[in-house]
């Protein structure tokens, strides 16, 4: 450790160093801001899982910004839960012995992927997918992650993503030691969000137009806005959309085209409101609303594109809107299709009404859960399978219809199951659900006894809120009296 | 070592005692005073003998301006301050007042300081409301970390790369962490009289072996507290701002 006080050295350790007890193995990776080391744990401090070591480039002639970064890193990673980021296992001294070690995460480097672009529309779809709901969990702990892009992207073996390098990222509940540090130098040049580029580090959507510019990436092989080496070249963005996906490649559906665009979208209000409702979109192609730019096949004109140039100056000056406390709730409804003329679904529906009242930018996912039909049990067409699940959709369509609320945020599903509450479980937790939303019978409805038991069990069971609709039984006095 | 920074008490003993308990349930093994322990709330003679019990055993307190009045007024005082260094004049002893008027203005103990207000003249009583009053106040110090009160609101300030000062509003119960190779000015918030519209008594509570300081909130009887000031006939504007945090 004597070597790190002679200044010489860019990097303290060396293979065979032991750290605070971590042995040091093979160099992985030398980059800008520093080194990776393969490290093992002593014998009393093993994780069960393998390690890596980070370490700060420090010496003369490195950027005080790159140590900033590590601190960043150093304050936030220990606070992250979940499977979207490394667990961190130690850390060092910043100014004694500056290290990190964390879980090392075996798996694809979305970077070496990217090399492979353009890649075929489902497959993107699935790694965007799995980046989403990486974002929903980061975004869910009040962390913006600020420089998403393929090299600081993981893809563990059962596709699931991991963010590394959080050197750039914001926590709402600590100091931003980098507001005042670097007024532009936020995130990746091909990557980097407009507002970033105007010193606005808090915005979650920050990150989902970072996803749109990789998503766009890998659908096509190129970066939407290149990569450019000056500011003045990041700023294009601001007001510029990028070519269509489908003009440098024709394969991509519409769908993933749609996606794209909105993600890209310049200002932080017109692209997706929360990294769930990406992920939903990119989890279900079908549901995707296509609208205009869908099938465009040429950037806006000149016309549009100045008047947007003209709008962005103008507004350049105006205070800018505050972060939105919880974005785009995603909203799930259990509607039992298999009972239509059930008083429970005026109820149901007043009581959807009113919360996506409350919650305009909701995303509506309306399930029906058929039962699984017993064997040999009808041979008539709506009795089939795929014909019993179009009747379905239709009588969801039919109820979701009076609440009026944007096509492009609601999805339909019918779904076969003989375990409703399992079903809706998954489908909640899958799709980032922040509210059920079911009906339960009333006590005299004796044919409904099982719609109840999956009201209890989605209720005990649920890991977001749930909201039980009830038709209010008169209050029978006789009854209660004998 | 895990330090308790208690400001702007202003004799408001129910504060004071759900903060300290608050703070020792979190394992806190020194308290420190910021000053102001008198002025406005009615517990002047309660929260003195608390808190010099406390010094006796360790404990670390600093003159605040109140606490100056006791002994020679202040012209700047509003009305409802005057009347609460009075009634505070009235009801403290002897030896209340000497204890008061022998607290020091400003104590380093490497790496922190601590002080009322300003630590870049802590007598003239200046305000840290800013970055650069902050930053004069951190130069001053020269130590790590400086801890004060003056001011009710919760702010934590740090150095950034360039020497000035930045401020952030924290949360409460969110630790963070605050190494030592920057420079830190903790303003602790006020346990008697906060004025941000929540009620809550304010504190922080240093950890200086993980480098660490959590600001907190704590519930108490603000009501009885507001119950006091009206049952010693100070100004009802008191008890309001005790009971709604303003």
């Amino acid at each position: 450790m004597d070597r790190a006080t002679d200044g010489e050295l860019r990097c303290r350790y060396r293979p065979g160093d032991v750290v605070d007890g971590f042995t040091v193995g093979p160099r992985m990776h030398e980059g800008g801001n520093g080194y990776l080391f393969h490290v093992t744990a002593p014998a009393d401090r093993d994780p069960g899982f393998p390690l890596l070591m980070k370490v700060p480039a420090i010496g003369p002639g490195e950027p005080a910004i790159s140590i900033v970064g590590f601190e960043v890193e150093e304050m936030i990673l220990p606070m992250l839960r979940g499977r979207a980021a490394p667990r961190v296992v130690a850390t060092g001294d910043l100014l004694r012995s500056p290290y990190i070690v964390m879980e090392r995460i075996d798996g694809e480097s979305l970077a070496a992927k990217a090399q492979a672009a353009p890649l075929p529309p489902d497959e993107v779809a699935r790694i965007g997918a799995a980046i989403a709901d990486a974002l929903v969990e980061i975004h869910a702990q009040d962390v913006v992650h600020l420089d998403v892009k393929p090299e600081n992207v993981m893809l563990r073996a059962d596709g699931s993503a991991v963010f590394l390098d959080f050197g750039f990222s914001q926590h709402a509940r600590l100091p931003d030691l980098l507001a005042e540090e670097q007024r532009y130098a936020a995130g990746s040049a091909a990557y980097v969000s407009p507002e970033q580029l105007s010193g606005r580090r808090n915005d979650p959507r920050s990150d989902i137009f970072a996803l749109g510019a990789v998503l766009y990436e890998l659908a096509t092989g190129e970066t939407p806005f290149g990569e450019p080496a000056t500011i003045a070249g990041m700023r294009d963005r601001m007001w510029r959309e990028p070519e269509p996906p489908r003009a440098l490649n024709p394969d991509i559906p519409p769908w993933l085209q749609e996606v794209i665009l909105r993600c890209l979208h310049p200002k932080a209000e017109r692209r997706y409101p929360s990294a769930s409702v990406v992920a939903f979109d990119l989890h279900h192609p079908d549901s995707v609303s296509l609208t205009e730019r869908s099938t465009r096949s040429a950037g806006p004109g000149f016309t549009r594109h100045f008047g947007r140039w003209w709008r962005h100056w103008r507004e350049a000056t105006a205070p800018e809107t505050p972060r939105p406390a919880r974005a785009a709730p995603v909203i799930l409804v259990a509607v039992d299709t298999e009972h239509p003329d059930d008083p429970r679904h005026p109820a149901l529906q007043a009581a959807t009404r009113n919360v996506i009242a409350m919650n305009p930018e909701s995303r509506l996912i309306c399930v029906s859960v058929i039962r699984a039909p017993r064997l040999g049990e009808g041979d008539a067409m709506e009795d089939t399978a795929s014909g019993k699940h179009l009747e379905h959709v239709a009588r969801l369509k039919r109820w979701v219809e009076p609440l009026r609320h944007p096509a492009a945020q609601s999805s339909l599903h019918a779904v076969e199951s003989g375990n409703a509450v399992d079903t809706l479980l998954d489908l909640a937790h899958a799709n980032h659900v922040d509210l059920i939303v079911l009906g339960a019978p009333s006590p005299e409805q004796a044919r409904l006894a099982w719609w109840r038991s999956v009201a209890s069990g989605v209720t005990a069971n649920a890991r977001c809120s749930v909201y039980v609709v009830r038709v209010p039984t008169p209050n029978d006095d006789a009854a209660d009296s004998r | 070592m895990r330090i308790a920074l208690l400001a702007d008490v202003h004799a408001n003993v129910h504060a004071l005692e759900a903060c300290i308990a608050h703070a020792r349930d979190r394992g806190a093994e020194r308290l420190a005073f910021l000053g102001d322990l008198v002025g406005y709330g009615a517990d002047a003679r309660e929260v003195v003998g608390i808190v010099s019990r406390e010094v006796e055993r360790g404990a670390v307190a600093i003159k605040g301006n109140h606490d100056e009045a006791v002994q020679k007024s202040q012209g700047y005082f509003n009305e409802a301050a005057t009347a609460a260094i009075d009634w505070a004049r009235r009801t403290l002893t002897p030896e209340d007042t000497r204890f008061l008027s022998g607290l020091p203005l400003i104590v380093r103990e490497d790496p922190v300081t601590f002080v009322h207000a300003s630590a870049a003249a802590p007598e003239r009583w200046d305000y840290v409301d800013g970055s650069s009053t902050a930053a004069r106040c951190i130069e001053a110090a020269g130590t790590p970390y400086t801890f004060c009160g003056h001011v009710h609101d919760q702010v934590l300030y740090f150095t950034t790369g360039a020497g000035r000062a930045s401020a952030f509003v924290p949360t409460s119960g969110a630790p963070i962490p605050v190494r030592s190779h920057r420079r830190w000015l903790a303003i602790a918030g006020s346990v008697g009289q906060p004025r941000d519209r929540n009620p809550r008594a304010a504190y922080a509570l240093f950890d200086g072996k993980r480098e660490e300081i959590t600001f907190f909130r704590v519930d108490y009887d603000a009501h009885a507290a507001a119950e006091r000031i009206r049952g010693s006939g100070l100004p009802e504007s008191l008890a309001f701002r005790v009971e709604l945090g303003i």
